[in-house]
């Protein structure tokens, strides 16, 4: 291990893939989100008891899964960042964590849009609906360690360790669900609510739309905090002529 | 000398070091006492809602009291530059963890056995469940609680915001250690004894076999840019 790396606060390329390659990524973001769109409008069956209302649960389950692909980026920065100390690595954390935070508000806010005809309640302390929060609240936290120390190795070093412990606590968080008692339709077993082979396609179309989309996110925001990066090397670089 | 001997003795410094000055130790029982009475007036005495409510009210002074001694575990290692001399110990940096977070279990657990007598008077329990399986409980959190509590604590000593920073760390991570704590408890003061406590205690076994593991061998990272 050395030590060097972590000092140092530049950044030796921009994001791979070029202007080219983020056009690509752009565009085949955005078609796969149409085809969801169309599948979980025109193309999934309407659900016999539930009806329209169930058509969010495409992007509810989609969201989680995002969020779920971008804290498993967060602990994987973390851990590269404990392990090498370059700066890129704890950016792909922050960078993904943030993207974390908003699609887990999403499923916190597309859940009581279905519960409240479904369950006729707005929020219930179901586990899963628990869990979601709490991971939440974990990510939320991250983030405002993140801000509340000075850009530095040891803010890098904290908040890594904090992703890492976050992390292992996900799965303890989410097995405490098989000793409460759950109200929460278990899709993934193929429990509690049956699922047409159409409705099966659809999840998967979203589920991998979303996924482009958190590539393109994740992409986004390391690009800029490239070109900030960048813009002060600039300016230190303007100074010291001066 | 083995690992756990030498985390032995940080320990054992931090525990002198505290029955010489009994200062954090007794405001923390203090505060514990203090949060068990003022729960009292929210409920009636002797009402259902407060039998019901016990076990809760038990683990919010617990943890809130065990949450203030931790905020002031590093302060004094970082008041007269103490750290670098335990960092300067040719030992393992895990080392320095398990001993700390030995000190702050035993402060834990001691604080703990003098605020119970006082809660069982107070709400007036009875361990239906047994008292046994009820001390497994108390020190499963404890290990759990404390072994968080300790990484988060190295981590936040040098901070501006240490005082709000360690609870808003600390409590999303132990989330699955309070729901166990609390059903577990509530399941040993039921009147009909319940046998359903058990699951919680595998849960807070887990917790605590992952988390020991994990702040040992993270704890380097913490100490290395804190000193």
């Amino acid at each position: 291990m050395t030590t060097d790396t972590r000092h140092t606060d530049t950044w030796a390329a921009a994001p791979a893939g070029g202007r080219a390659g983020f056009a690509a990524l752009a565009a085949l973001t955005a078609a796969a989100l149409v085809g969801a769109l169309y599948m979980v409008f025109l193309y999934a069956p309407r659900e016999r008891e539930m009806g329209e209302v169930q058509r969010i649960f495409y992007f509810h389950v989609a969201s989680a899964w995002l969020a779920m692909v971008a804290f498993a980026v967060v602990f994987a920065g973390s851990i590269l960042y404990l392990w090498r100390g370059r700066l890129r690595f704890d950016r792909w954390a922050a960078a993904a964590a943030e993207i974390g935070v908003l699609f887990t508000t999403i499923v916190l806010v597309t859940g009581p849009l279905w519960a409240r005809p479904v369950w006729n309640t707005w929020w219930t302390w179901d586990p899963r609906l628990t869990s979601s929060l709490i991971l939440w609240l974990m990510y939320l936290v991250y983030l405002v360690l993140r801000g509340s120390l000075p850009e530095s190795p040891r803010m890098r070093q904290f908040s890594a360790v904090y992703a890492v412990v976050a992390f292992a606590d996900i799965p303890i968080v989410f097995f405490s669900i098989r000793w409460w008692r759950s109200m929460h339709p278990v899709v993934v077993s193929g429990q509690g609510m049956n699922l047409e082979p159409e409705m099966v396609h659809t999840l998967i179309a979203s589920c991998v739309a979303f996924t482009l989309l958190f590539a393109l996110l994740f992409r986004m925001r390391l690009g800029i905090e490239w070109a900030r990066l960048e813009a002060q090397r600039l300016r230190r670089i303007l100074l010291e002529r001066e | 000398m083995s690992i756990l001997r030498l985390a032995a003795w940080v320990a054992w410094k931090d525990l002198r070091l505290e029955l010489r000055t009994r200062q954090n130790f007794l405001t923390t029982l203090l505060f514990a006492f203090i949060v068990i009475v003022v729960f009292n007036f929210a409920f009636d005495p002797g009402s259902r809602a407060a039998r019901e409510s016990a076990p809760a009210i038990l683990w919010v002074a617990f943890l809130f009291a065990g949450i203030l001694s931790l905020a002031n575990a590093f302060a004094t290692e970082r008041e007269e530059g103490c750290m670098l001399g335990l960092l300067l110990a040719p030992v393992p940096r895990g080392v320095i963890f398990l001993g700390k977070f030995l000190a702050n279990l035993a402060f834990q657990t001691a604080m703990e056995a003098l605020i119970l007598p006082i809660f069982v008077v107070f709400f007036d329990v009875r361990f239906a469940g047994g008292f046994l399986p009820f001390l497994l409980v108390v020190l499963l959190v404890n290990v759990g609680f404390i072994a968080v509590g300790t990484l988060f604590s190295a981590m936040t000593m040098g901070l501006r915001l240490r005082e709000v920073l360690l609870p808003i760390l600390l409590f999303p991570v132990i989330v699955p250690v309070v729901i166990a704590g609390v059903k577990a408890t509530a399941l040993l003061l039921q009147a009909p004894a319940a046998s359903g406590w058990i699951p919680w205690v595998r849960l807070l076994a887990g917790f605590d076999l992952i988390f020991v593991v994990v702040c040992y061998a993270v704890f380097r990272y913490v100490v290395e840019e804190a000193a």
